[in-house]
């Protein structure tokens, strides 16, 4: 298992919260699906804080890149937050509109994200930090949220 | 930094637009064109009217389109820089257009001279393209199958113009060619080595993204595109030993493969962890079905020469793939691309993402779907219509309006990222 293995599985497990989360609230369910979003909104922060906090920085150390790929990433975890944000005001005015369109465009960019990170940074990543047990911390952190 | 992790490479949004909206008035044509002559040309593919209308919609719409979708997905997706996609859009885009003009008004009046002016113009229009894409996919440090199915479209559109222009001389200058054999291997080529082949790359990225699929499996998109392109080559064998038994061993493989591509995505969206439909799920649902109903019936028409000796049958068939494939596909993936263009170069603007229109705010959730059913409508007439002649120009009317009312919702989407845009600029210069 790769260090940014656990990183990968998580991106699945997101993604079903994201689509059972949408779904809820796109039949009427608020209160299912408030439950749904509050999930997804946590693991997304967590997975979001556990890059910024653990990989992006052991990735900067071990290669000196620190306005390249990670500071990408950054940003769109920020627009990602944003409409994360806008979801939760669609869902608190129990406005289908307003949350279906923030999740409909949370959807297009977080999977830009994912292939960017899953076919292009976490394999470089690998590389750079091939040595080190980051990978079990990031596992825990995961399993912890 | 390694190009795949930037939008920063992404055309200025005018150069995919410009081939989208140019896109929907090729169809347009078509269907005025149908409603202006009525069913009798619908007897045969080889009437002046189809071979304008099969090449209104394949040289106009879909050329168009998939154009504009390549300057935009080659950067995003495959991490390729397009080289000054601006310039390269400047020249290409408007030679395409009057190319594809010249050559269906070539085909519609029988005119050496638009068809020989046809030629030169889609040569240096295309060869632009081709050039310029080709490079950028050549360098990319990119790996996968969704880079190596669009080189291989890139090789199939080329291979298309050339044998296209071959016999668009050969009709202007009447050159003694194998025309039948050698229109079957250039219609195989764009529909096959262009058209599909791009689309099923292009599949293997978006479907899993828009629709939550799991991935297509690794097994299929490694054979699938290298398979396609082995059974044109042996298709186009035919022009050297035309024996029946041959062409038919080969083409019962390719509509094998076609229907797998379309049998494949349908099992991934019906197992998809999205449940939600909208206009592009449903969209490309049409044209999957419709694949899979071109591959049977093609094949029916193969084996059963009493189906195959009517003319009409050939017409029917282009009728299912050129819109029910292909015009369904790719319009399903605009009503995706453009919300989401749209939203992604107005929050580059630099207000808050707060201030930015989600992607639903672009086009109206029920003008797509209306448009989708009155796309569907059309299909069915045209499909009636080829036996029916009675309904041609019904059918006619019904996909001239179709694309009519795609043309008006792809520039509703422009004309918001007009106004939005205005209106960001404000707030950024005034907050």
């Amino acid at each position: 298992m790769s260090i940014t293995t656990p990183l990968f599985q998580h991106h699945k497990h997101c993604d079903d919260l994201f689509a059972d989360a949408e779904s809820a609230c796109g039949n009427g369910d608020w209160e299912a699906g408030g439950r749904l979003f509050a999930l997804l909104r946590d693991q997304l922060e967590a997975h979001f804080s556990s890059e910024e906090e653990l990989l992006f920085p052991a990735f900067e150390a071990a290669t000196g890149m620190t306005s390249g790929p990670t500071e990408v990433m950054r940003g769109e975890h920020r627009q990602m937050r944003d409409l994360l944000g806008q979801m939760s005001s669609g869902l608190a005015d129990r406005d289908g509109d307003t949350f279906s369109g923030a999740a409909e465009t949370l959807l297009i960019l977080m999977q830009q994200h994912n292939m960017k990170e899953e076919n292009i940074l976490y394999p470089m990543c690998d590389n750079a930090l091939g040595a080190s047990d980051i990978g079990a911390t990031l596992s825990e952190r995961l399993k912890a949220s | 930094m390694h190009p795949n992790l930037s939008f920063d490479q992404a055309p200025p949004i005018s150069v995919p637009y410009r081939f989208f909206l140019a896109a929907p008035w090729f169809g347009v044509l078509a269907g005025l064109l149908l409603a202006w002559s009525g069913g009798d040309v619908l007897v045969s593919r080889w009437t002046p009217e189809v071979l304008a209308l099969t090449h209104l919609v394949g040289a106009g719409f879909m050329l168009q389109a998939m154009s504009g979708a390549l300057f935009q997905f080659i950067p995003v997706a495959v991490g390729g820089n397009v080289w000054r996609p601006r310039l390269v859009a400047n020249v290409v885009h408007p030679l395409l257009v009057v190319a594809a003009l010249l050559l269906v008004a070539g085909l519609l009046f029988s005119s050496p001279a638009y068809l020989t002016a046809a030629v030169p113009l889609f040569l240096l229009g295309t060869g632009g393209l081709v050039a310029a894409v080709a490079v950028a996919l050549w360098r990319t440090p990119a790996t996968g199958m969704t880079l190596w199915s669009m080189r291989m479209a890139i090789g199939g559109l080329a291979v298309t113009v050339l044998l296209g222009s071959l016999l668009a001389e050969a009709l202007a200058r009447g050159l003694d060619l194998p025309v039948i054999d050698l229109t079957n291997v250039h219609l195989a080529w764009a529909l096959g080595g262009w058209a599909l082949m791009l689309l099923a790359g292009v599949s293997y990225h978006v479907v899993p993204m828009f629709q939550l699929t799991r991935p297509y499996p690794l097994w299929f998109t490694r054979s699938f595109g290298p398979l396609l392109l082995l059974l044109l080559c042996a298709w186009s064998s035919r022009l050297l030993f035309d024996d029946d038994r041959w062409v038919t061993a080969i083409a019962l493989p390719l509509l094998l493969v076609f229907s797998a591509y379309a049998i494949m995505t349908l099992w991934l969206q019906y197992t998809r962890r999205r449940k939600v439909d909208d206009a592009t799920s449903l969209y490309f649902r049409v044209s999957m079905v419709s694949m899979l109903g071109f591959a049977l019936a093609g094949a029916v028409v193969r084996l059963h020469p009493e189906f195959g000796d009517d003319p009409r049958s050939i017409v029917w068939l282009g009728v299912l793939v050129f819109d029910g494939v292909f015009v369904s596909a790719i319009t399903g993936m605009m009503y995706k691309i453009t919300p989401f263009l749209n939203w992604l170069h107005l929050q580059r603007l630099g207000a808050p993402i707060s201030a930015v229109p989600n992607m639903k705010k672009m086009i109206p959730a029920d003008d797509m779907t209306g448009q989708l059913r009155l796309h569907v409508l059309a299909l069915l007439l045209l499909l009636v219509a080829v036996w029916q002649p009675s309904l041609a120009r019904l059918a006619g009317f019904a996909f001239a309006t179709s694309c009519a009312w795609l043309a008006w919702n792809l520039i509703g989407a422009a004309r918001r990222y007009r106004m939005f845009t205005n209106q960001i600029r404000a707030v950024v210069l005034h907050p």
